[in-house]
């Protein structure tokens, strides 16, 4: 009996300090959808790689550090939505009432992170959305869902940016896009812009889906435009790149969506060569805690040559994609937030995200917080990067803008 | 204007030759056999994967592996011909109509299951020339020497050559020709056999210019069904002129209006043709 009574003290004491050491433990559990299976599955699991990436680093240094010097461990729940709109606010919906969770990233994909974002603010949690470019999500007036990539609506603006620097002269740019709603939205907001910049848009027209001959549309581009702009997915785009330079059509650039980024694309040659290509962050990217200074924001996070070495070390030979990068910079947007707040309770960490700006290894970022389009990123730029022939004359990706991620200067057109 | 006019032009009548004997095929198989080939886009298809893997995989320049192409397609015809057709040949057209549908159904299946529908691209060029002042794809200005080549070779075969001689009298009496001792049998094995090396070819062609996937042959397979209309089906010389006719409009017409509109106008002429004239072209009346 006397032995039974000190086992009872003995286990009781244990259960005690254990469960008091997990008090003193916060965590926060982080919620989300993986298209682990369906058409989305590629771009999802680098993302879900990025975001597991951050997962592990923050908990190896002890978990986010809070203000009074404790720390809150991260832990993650989630459910494969198949990549399917109809499961994602299904699934959402569980996770927050049945898994409980704190906070919540987005699944990959417009698509999908628009219908978890009603569920995110039906239910008053902060939903960080990663993969996901459209604008339409943030004009609905969420208050609680914040964007880490940079808009589909500042796509292509950036490269008009790029051609008035290298030749201010430039006054005419002709724009031939898919007709699809992606497209469509990036070459409006396009047109928009080169309009405001004073400049004329000498030939605006859409392609079908599927086009591969792309000779009626560049026989009708006006002689003398300055630029060459528009596209649509990966396909299409690569066969208008190389219709471009067999018909020899003479612009000074050629920027075009999707498929300039992808390695595949400098399989064109020379074809390739001087094409611009917006992307939403590149392992060539420069941005440095340096030029953060220069620019007076905080610089917040790994650098990108240690976040590419913590990538390297956990996946092997796979290079991060911008799917990857976006996983991660969505775990640090909440990570500074809780930091800064050193309150887990979702006003106090949403006050602290309306006020983040800093830099990254994946850029800028900031959020709009006018209540129109409250959320949407503002300080992330898109990266132009540019193919240009490398010293061994064969085609090499480098970054040509912003300035603060450049790794070579742009060039124009007729002077490959 | 003009020159807008004048590029769009030969850009189109260039494409309009492979469009061309794409046509021919369908149109030989019909003329002989009286068959409708619901197989032969899905055979483009497959024209332009061969091209393709002897290109990427093995390093072969397109234009030698073309040869090849058209004689694997030859024996692939045959093939189908004994496993597919022969046995209804006689029963009417609706029943060829669907053996060549499941034929068609058969190549998809596999090929989305071995290729995916993945676009696939041979990335080789010939570069430009320049004539007249006009700017001219090489592969463009290359598939046009070849479809005209095959063209005449074609001709030459079916007006010149003792197989050819039986090939058109199995296509005017199939009866009378037996009669005279031709074996309909290899005559209507042999036709399809060209028939699927045409489509083969112009897909191998194709794939020199434009990205594919396994389900591409189904808008050249459209394309070559109207084109037979306006040059007047079973006539190969008409299929040529229907996809010059076609390439030009496809040329012409976003000179003057949205590119949205060239099924517009194209399908238009195809009832025009079907309500006016529907021998089409050149067939006869």
């Amino acid at each position: 009996m006397k032995k039974i009574f000190s086992f009872m003290i003995a286990l009781g004491l244990t259960l005690g300090l254990a469960g008091h050491a997990d008090a003193a433990q916060k965590s926060i559990l982080i919620g989300f959808t993986a298209s682990q299976t369906g058409k989305l599955n590629v771009e999802a699991t680098r993302q879900i790689n990025g975001l597991n990436l951050w997962v592990e680093q923050v908990n190896k240094a002890g978990g986010i550090k809070m203000p009074d010097g404790s720390h809150v461990l991260v832990k993650t729940k989630y459910y494969d939505d198949e990549s399917n709109k109809d499961r994602v606010q299904e699934l959402y919906t569980r996770l927050i009432s049945i898994d409980k969770a704190d906070f919540l990233i987005s699944p990959y994909s417009s698509g999908l992170a628009d219908a978890a974002a009603l569920i995110a603010q039906q239910y008053k949690r902060i939903m960080i959305t990663t993969g996901a470019s459209s604008d339409s999500i943030f004009k609905k007036g969420y208050t609680l869902v914040y964007m880490t990539y940079t808009p589909a609506s500042r796509y292509l603006t950036g490269a008009l940016n790029v051609l008035l620097k290298l030749d201010p002269a430039a006054k005419k740019i002709a724009i031939i896009h898919e007709n699809d709603k992606f497209s469509t939205d990036v070459v409006s907001a396009l047109k928009g812009y080169a309009e405001e910049k004073a400049m004329q848009v000498a030939m605006y027209e859409g392609y079908d889906a599927g086009t591969t001959d792309f000779a009626p549309f560049i026989n009708k581009i006006p002689k003398g435009v300055d630029a060459v702009m528009g596209g649509g997915h990966f396909a299409d785009t690569t066969t208008f790149a190389r219709q471009l330079y067999e018909k020899q059509v003479a612009t000074k650039m050629v920027a075009l969506l999707v498929a300039p980024p992808e390695p595949k694309f400098a399989e064109l040659g020379e074809a390739c060569i001087s094409v611009i290509g917006p992307s939403q962050w590149e392992p060539v990217a420069k941005y440095s805690p340096e030029a953060a200074k220069a620019e007076n924001v905080e610089w917040y996070g790994p650098t990108v040559a240690e976040f590419l070495k913590l990538y390297a070390d956990k996946y092997g030979k796979e290079e991060p994609s911008y799917h990857s990068a976006g996983g991660y910079a969505a775990g640090m947007i909440l990570e500074k937030a809780i930091e800064a707040s050193g309150s887990l309770e979702t006003s106090a960490v949403q006050a602290a995200i309306d006020k983040e700006d800093m830099y990254t290894f994946y850029g800028r970022i900031k959020f709009n917080t006018t209540p129109n389009l409250h959320g949407l990123q503002d300080g992330h730029e898109m990266i132009y990067i540019q193919w240009q022939k490398g010293k061994d004359g064969k085609p090499e990706k480098v970054a040509v803008w912003p300035a603060s991620a450049a790794s070579a200067a742009p060039m124009l057109r007729m002077s490959r | 204007m003009f020159s807008h006019l004048s590029a769009s032009l030969v850009d189109g009548l260039l494409i309009g030759f492979v469009y061309g004997i794409a046509a021919m095929g369908l149109s030989l198989i019909w003329g002989v056999m009286r068959v409708v080939n619901l197989a032969h886009g899905a055979t483009m298809a497959l024209g332009m994967f061969f091209i393709y893997y002897l290109f990427s995989g093995a390093g072969m320049n397109p234009y030698l592996a073309l040869p090849l192409a058209a004689l694997l397609a030859m024996a692939f015809g045959f093939i189908v011909y004994v496993v597919a057709l022969h046995r209804v040949i006689q029963a009417g057209y609706l029943y060829t109509l669907l053996a060549t549908f499941a034929v068609n159904m058969i190549i998809i299946g596999i090929g989305t299951t071995v290729f995916t529908t993945s676009p696939r691209n041979v990335d080789f060029s010939l570069g430009s020339v320049t004539l007249g002042g006009e700017i001219l794809q090489g592969t463009r200005l290359v598939a046009a020497a070849a479809s005209v080549t095959i063209t005449g070779a074609l001709y030459l075969f079916l007006y010149f050559t003792r197989t050819g001689k039986a090939i058109r009298a199995v296509s005017n009496n199939r009866a009378a020709a037996e009669l005279m001792g031709i074996s309909s049998a290899r005559v209507l094995a042999l036709s399809f056999g060209i028939g699927t090396m045409l489509a083969a070819v112009a897909g191998s062609l194709t794939a020199t210019f434009f990205p594919f996937t396994i389900l591409s042959g189904s808008t050249y397979q459209l394309k070559s069904f109207v084109i037979c209309v306006l040059g007047g089906l079973g006539n190969p010389l008409g299929a040529l002129l229907g996809g010059l006719i076609l390439g030009a409009l496809e040329g012409i017409v976003p000179v003057f209006m949205p590119v949205s509109w060239v099924p517009v106008v194209e399908f238009g002429l195809f009832v025009a043709v079907l309500v006016i004239r529907p021998s089409g072209l050149m067939g006869a009346k």
